[in-house]
């Protein structure tokens, strides 16, 4: 075991060029120490469902050996980084938090964690959520909850909530999370951490186990926005793997970090601060003081139809995830309850292997689908979806940004 | 109730999952509590609106054909190293066509 490399839980992407270069530290070094780190945290969060030591040594060596003949490592060479497990990588077991899944070793990378290793970041393990990523408190993983890392009788948020955690106890510089009904915004809230759920098709899907296809984001995590606007850098962009990635170029996003905010115009949605906890209220009260006082010109705006949008969501995310989920059937991903039929095979399988939660959802969004339904509820809810889509488009006429609390709430207590 | 035990087995058919008493039990509750509150979306009239299937990025038409190239496949030992049980180069099943 190598010497721990000081102050891993602070290192940003920028220090870790620097040190890299200055041979304060090798990359090999610094994944070793993240790995001892996630490692001596997990007894406590319970953030990681399985460790890459092998994938990481080779992505280090490799950085190390191209510093060593002076060529260029990419952008996040060395930088230690962790993905959430809904998320393929070959080679490394891929659960999605689900007893379906245990075993399930996936035969190739996500577009996503592809280019970042070739960007030369180091994947030290796959990361606890909620199984097929439905949830909010990372409490419907198969494999236990995550502790929140700055207080661990509370949940991380979810469904990343081991992506989040992983950030946040300071083993990874960052990581990816997904995000279909805020399941990257909401635990790096939690966890007081940066995440970023980039527009729908900015970041390729592919490799992405699907739950909802309209709504699924691929989404980075970091300590700083700095890094997580790195990471975004190097896995933005069309795919040809995934046919809804947008053509759209990809800005650079650090030229941005630094502009001036004087005259930018914020909405604030009233629909968004009503019963908010007090000590939200006060800090997300000091968060528009502080866009004030940068110059910012801050308005009350209406967001009408946001009181439609759980409802909407509901009916959306569900039926896509009923036809999503229907290829777990025995037949090809590791898990098999045996039986005399293939139809009673299909049954047993997903009865024994999906929890509670996945069960709601994937009745609910059969149901919603079902003969006789699909005006009433999908059809209906996409117009929904359509109505609030013209609420954010009438804003943006108005104001350049809008800045809402992500949850009305701080982290819960883990049973409550 | 707009849901009985009876709807729920039926829906359960459908999405191939053995449920158990209990559960049907539950989700007949849950379910229901979860359409009672989408029901809130007819107070909306969505008659004239258009619906929204996904969010896309304007792009020509033949924008996503790529180049006819060869390109190696997954191959047939990769493809079905998950299976639970394989043979033969095919995915095994319990028998569907009897003789």
């Amino acid at each position: 075991m190598s010497a721990s490399v000081s102050g891993l839980a602070a290192l940003t992407v920028d220090e870790i060029r620097k040190g890299l270069a200055a041979r304060q530290f090798s990359a090999v070094e610094l994944a070793q120490s993240a790995l001892d780190s996630a490692r001596a945290e997990n007894p406590k969060t319970n953030a990681f469902l399985t460790f890459s030591d092998e994938r990481a040594r080779k992505a280090a060596q490799r950085a190390d050996q191209m510093l060593a003949a002076g060529a260029d490592p990419g952008p996040l060479a060395g930088v230690p980084l962790a993905v959430k497990d809904v998320i393929v990588t070959e080679g490394v077991r891929t659960t999605c938090g689900s007893r379906l899944l245990e075993h399930y070793v996936p035969p190739y990378d996500a577009t996503a964690v592809r280019r970042l290793e070739q960007a030369g970041a180091v994947i030290i393990g796959k990361t606890n959520c909620d199984e097929f990523a439905m949830g909010s408190s990372n409490e419907n993983s198969a494999y236990g909850p995550v502790h929140n890392p700055v207080a661990l009788d509370r949940v991380s948020g979810g469904s990343s909530g081991g992506s989040a955690a992983a950030v946040a106890q300071g083993s990874v510089v960052a990581s990816l999370g997904s995000d279909t009904g805020g399941s990257v915004r909401q635990p790096a809230s939690f966890c007081g951490i940066v995440g970023v759920t980039p527009t729908y098709g900015r970041v390729s899907r592919y490799g992405l186990v699907a739950f909802a296809s309209s709504l699924d984001h691929i989404a980075p995590f970091g300590r700083t926005v700095r890094d997580a606007a790195l990471v975004l850098q190097s896995m933005a962009g069309r795919d040809e793997c995934d046919a809804t990635s947008a053509f759209a170029p990809v800005p650079d996003y650090l030229a941005s970090l630094d502009g001036k905010l004087k005259g930018v115009k914020i909405g604030l949605p009233r629909e968004y601060f009503d019963g908010l906890a007090s000590e939200t209220g006060d800090r997300i009260e000091r968060g528009i003081a502080t866009l004030r006082k940068l110059g910012c010109e801050v308005k009350e705006i209406s967001l009408p139809a946001t009181k439609y949008a759980v409802a909407c969501y509901y009916i959306i995310a569900t039926a896509e995830a009923s036809s999503n989920l229907a290829r777990y059937d025995g037949v090809r991903y590791t898990s098999r309850s045996e039986s005399q039929t293939l139809g009673e095979m299909y049954r047993a399988t997903r009865g024994a292997g999906f929890g509670a939660e996945c069960k709601r959802r994937i009745m609910l969004g059969t149901y919603v689908l079902s003969h006789g339904y699909y005006d009433a509820y999908y059809l209906k809810a996409q117009k929904v979806r359509a109505l609030i889509t013209q609420d954010f488009k009438k804003a943006f006429e108005e104001v350049d940004a809008i800045v809402t609390p992500v949850s009305p709430f701080p982290a819960f207590k883990i049973g409550e | 109730m707009k849901l009985t035990e009876k709807d729920v087995r039926y829906v359960a058919d459908l999405a191939n999952l053995k449920l158990s008493d209990d559960e049907v039990a539950r989700l007949a509750h849950d379910l229901d509590e979860i359409l009672t509150h989408i029901d809130t979306l007819n107070e909306l009239d969505t008659s004239d609106v258009q619906p929204m299937a996904q969010v896309l990025y304007d792009s020509g038409e033949t924008a996503t054909l790529r180049e006819d190239v060869e390109r190696p496949p997954l191959g047939n030992q990769a493809a079905l190293a998950n299976a639970p049980v394989a043979g033969s180069g095919y995915y095994k099943v319990p028998k569907v066509i009897e003789r």
